[in-house]
C-alpha cells in the first residue's frame, strides 16, 4: 500500500530531513511513526501526501509512484488520502457541517449524497447535534473529531494524521486513538506521526522510528 | 446516461453558488467593492463618451459633405444670356447635382448684408463683384480626386475666373477625426489596462485574504479550477456592475448635456441631432466589462493560486 525506497529529502538549505528511508505498510495495516521532534516525521507525512517532492527515491502508493505525479493530477490523488493535522486545518467562518462537507464539495458530490455521508461521518465522531456550530465555539478535542470527520468523509483507503493528539488532554488523546482503531477495523491504512510514547506503548500495532530522518527500526 | 447528466446538474448548479457566493462576497465588503466598480465604471465611461462624441463629428461631418459646393468666380463681362446655356450645360455632367447662377448685382447684395459696409459700397463706381455659379455636388463624387479633376476642367473654360473648392477645412476636419479615433484607441487601451490592474490587485488581496481557505482547499483535493472559479466570477460581477455603472454615467451626462447641445445646434440652424448610443451601449458597456474582468481576475489567480501550496 506505502511503499519507500530509498528516499531522501533535502531542502535548498542543504538540510537533509529524510536519508535513504525505505519501509513499507501492508493494505489495512496501523502504524505509528515516532521519534523525538524535528526527526522528519511530518516531513515524511508530507511526501506521502505530496505536499513536499521527495529529492530521491520512490514513494509507492498501491504501486504506483507519486514522484512521477504531474502537479495537475495531485488534487485527485489527495482525494484518495484523509488528512489530519495537529493544527486543524479547520474553516473558522463555517459551520461544522460545511468543513465536514468540503472533500465532496470539491468532488462534485451531489447535496443529498453530501448530506447523508456529513451526517454519517459526524455521527462516527460524534458530533452529529453540532453540524450548525461554528468551530470556534467548539473545545480542542472537538475541533480535532471535525478534522477527522472530514478526513474519512471521503470514504479514503489511507488515513495520515500528523501529531493528531497533539493539543490534547490523556483522556481525549485515547478517545481520538480508539476512533482511529475504529477507521482501521473496517480496513483504513492507517499512519499517525506521534511522539506521545505513553499513548501508543500498550497498542498492539507497527512502528517506525526516525532518528535525525533516518529509519532506527 | 442519467449518470452524466446529474452530474452535469450538480456542475452548474455549483457553478451558480459560486455565482451567487461570489455576488455576496462583494456585498459583505461594499465600501471597498463600490470603490472599485466606481473606478471601472469611469474607465469605461470616459470612452464610451469620446467613442459618442466621435461619431457625432462623424456624422457632422457627413452632412457638410453632403452640401460641399463648387463656386465659379466668372470673367467681368459674362453675361445674363450666357448663363443660361452654360448653367444647363454643368447640369449635365454626372458628377454635378444642382447648378445656380447668381448675378454680380446679387452677390453684391449679399455682400452688403452680411458686411454691413453699405456706406463704402456705396461709393464704389460700379460693381467689382463677378457674377458667381453654384455648384452642387452629387454625393457619390464627394472624393479629393473627383473633385481636383473637375475644378481643372471648370477652370479650362474661357467663362470661368476662378473655381473654388475650400476642401481644406473637410481635410482638417477628417483628420481631426482620424487623430481623435486614434486618440481615443489610445486611451481605450490604457484605461483597460487600468481597468486590468484596478481587478487584478482587488482580486490578488482577495486571495490574500483567503490564503488559508485556499490551504485548506487544496489540502482536501481541491483543484485549481475549482478554487479559481469564485475568483473568476468577482471579476465578472466587478466588469459587468462597472459596465452598468458606466451606463448610467453616460445617461447622466446625456441628461446634463442634451439641452446645451440641442440649444447649440439651433443657433447654427442646423439640422444635427446629437446621437447618444445608449441602446447599443447597454449592451456593449457591461460585455467589455465583464471581458476585462474575468480577463484580469484570470491573470490574477494564474499569477497568484500557484504560490499558496500547503506546507
Amino acid at each position: 500500500m506505502i511503499k519507500f525506497i530509498n528516499v531522501y529529502k533535502h531542502y535548498h538549505n542543504n538540510h537533509q530531513a529524510l536519508s535513504g528511508l525505505s519501509f513499507h505498510i501492508d493494505e489495512g495495516e496501523m502504524t505509528f511513526l515516532t521519534g523525538h521532534s524535528g526527526a522528519g516525521k511530518s516531513t515524511l507525512l508530507k511526501l506521502i501526501a505530496l505536499i513536499e517532492r521527495s529529492s530521491h527515491g520512490q514513494i509507492l502508493i498501491n504501486n504506483r509512484n507519486i514522484n512521477g505525479l504531474p502537479q495537475n493530477k495531485i488534487p485527485y490523488y489527495r482525494r484518495q488520502i484523509g488528512l489530519v493535522f495537529q493544527n486543524h486545518y479547520l474553516l473558522f467562518d463555517r459551520t461544522v457541517f460545511d468543513n465536514v462537507a468540503l472533500p465532496l464539495v470539491v468532488a462534485g458530490e451531489n447535496h443529498r449524497e453530501i448530506g447523508r455521508r456529513v451526517r454519517a461521518s459526524l455521527d462516527k465522531v460524534s458530533l452529529l447535534g453540532k453540524e450548525r456550530s461554528l468551530p470556534m465555539v467548539l473545545s480542542c478535542g472537538e475541533q480535532q473529531r471535525v478534522v477527522i470527520a472530514r478526513a474519512v468523509v471521503n470514504r479514503p483507503p489511507i488515513l495520515l494524521a500528523d501529531e493528531p493528539t497533539g493539543n490534547l488532554d490523556c483522556e481525549l488523546s485515547n478517545d481520538i486513538m480508539k476512533l482511529f482503531e475504529q477507521f482501521n477495523q473496517v480496513g483504513v491504512t492507517v499512519f499517525i506521526a506521534t511522539h506521545n510514547h505513553d499513548l501508543i506503548s500498550t497498542l498492539p500495532y507497527g512502528r517506525i522510528i526516525l532518528q535525525h530522518g533516518h529509519l532506527a527500526q | 446516461m442519467n449518470h452524466i447528466r446529474f452530474n452535469l446538474k450538480v456542475y452548474l448548479l455549483r457553478h451558480l453558488q459560486v455565482m451567487l457566493f461570489s455576488l455576496g462576497q462583494l456585498w459583505r465588503q461594499l465600501l471597498t467593492s463600490t470603490m472599485t466598480v466606481l473606478v471601472i465604471s469611469i474607465s469605461l465611461a470616459l470612452p464610451a463618451g469620446l467613442y459618442i462624441l466621435l461619431q457625432n463629428i462623424k456624422q457632422v461631418s457627413n452632412q457638410w459633405n453632403y452640401v460641399s459646393q463648387i463656386s465659379l468666380f466668372m470673367e467681368y463681362n459674362f453675361s445674363d444670356r450666357q448663363a443660361n446655356t452654360f448653367t444647363n450645360k454643368l447640369q449635365s455632367w454626372p458628377e454635378i447635382d444642382a447648378v445656380k447662377y447668381q448675378t454680380s448685382n446679387k452677390s453684391l447684395e449679399n455682400f452688403r448684408k452680411l458686411s454691413g459696409l453699405d456706406d463704402l459700397l456705396n461709393n464704389l463706381p460700379n460693381n467689382p463683384l463677378p457674377a458667381t455659379i453654384i455648384i452642387n455636388i452629387k454625393k457619390d463624387s464627394l472624393n479629393p480626386d473627383t473633385i481636383n479633376n473637375l475644378l481643372i476642367r471648370l477652370e479650362g473654360f474661357a467663362e470661368v475666373e476662378q473655381a473654388q473648392f475650400d476642401m481644406e477645412w473637410l481635410k482638417r476636419l477628417r483628420s481631426i477625426n482620424k487623430t481623435g479615433q486614434l486618440g481615443i484607441g489610445i486611451l481605450t487601451t490604457l484605461l483597460s489596462l487600468s481597468v486590468l490592474l484596478v481587478i487584478g490587485n482587488t482580486i490578488r488581496l482577495s486571495i490574500i485574504n483567503r490564503q488559508s481557505e485556499i490551504k485548506v482547499i487544496k489540502l482536501v483535493g481541491g483543484t485549481n479550477n475549482f478554487i479559481n472559479r469564485p475568483f473568476l466570477y468577482a471579476g465578472f460581477w466587478f466588469g459587468a456592475l462597472g459596465g452598468i455603472v458606466a451606463w448610467f454615467i453616460l445617461l447622466l451626462t446625456m441628461a446634463l448635456l442634451s439641452a446645451p447641445i440641442n440649444e447649440l445646434t439651433l443657433l447654427y440652424n442646423s439640422q444635427f441631432n446629437f446621437q447618444w448610443f445608449l441602446s447599443p451601449m447597454i449592451i456593449a458597456l457591461p460585455i467589455s466589462g465583464i471581458i476585462l474582468g474575468i480577463f484580469s481576475s484570470w491573470i490574477a489567480t494564474k499569477s497568484y493560486l500557484s504560490n499558496i501550496e500547503p506546507h
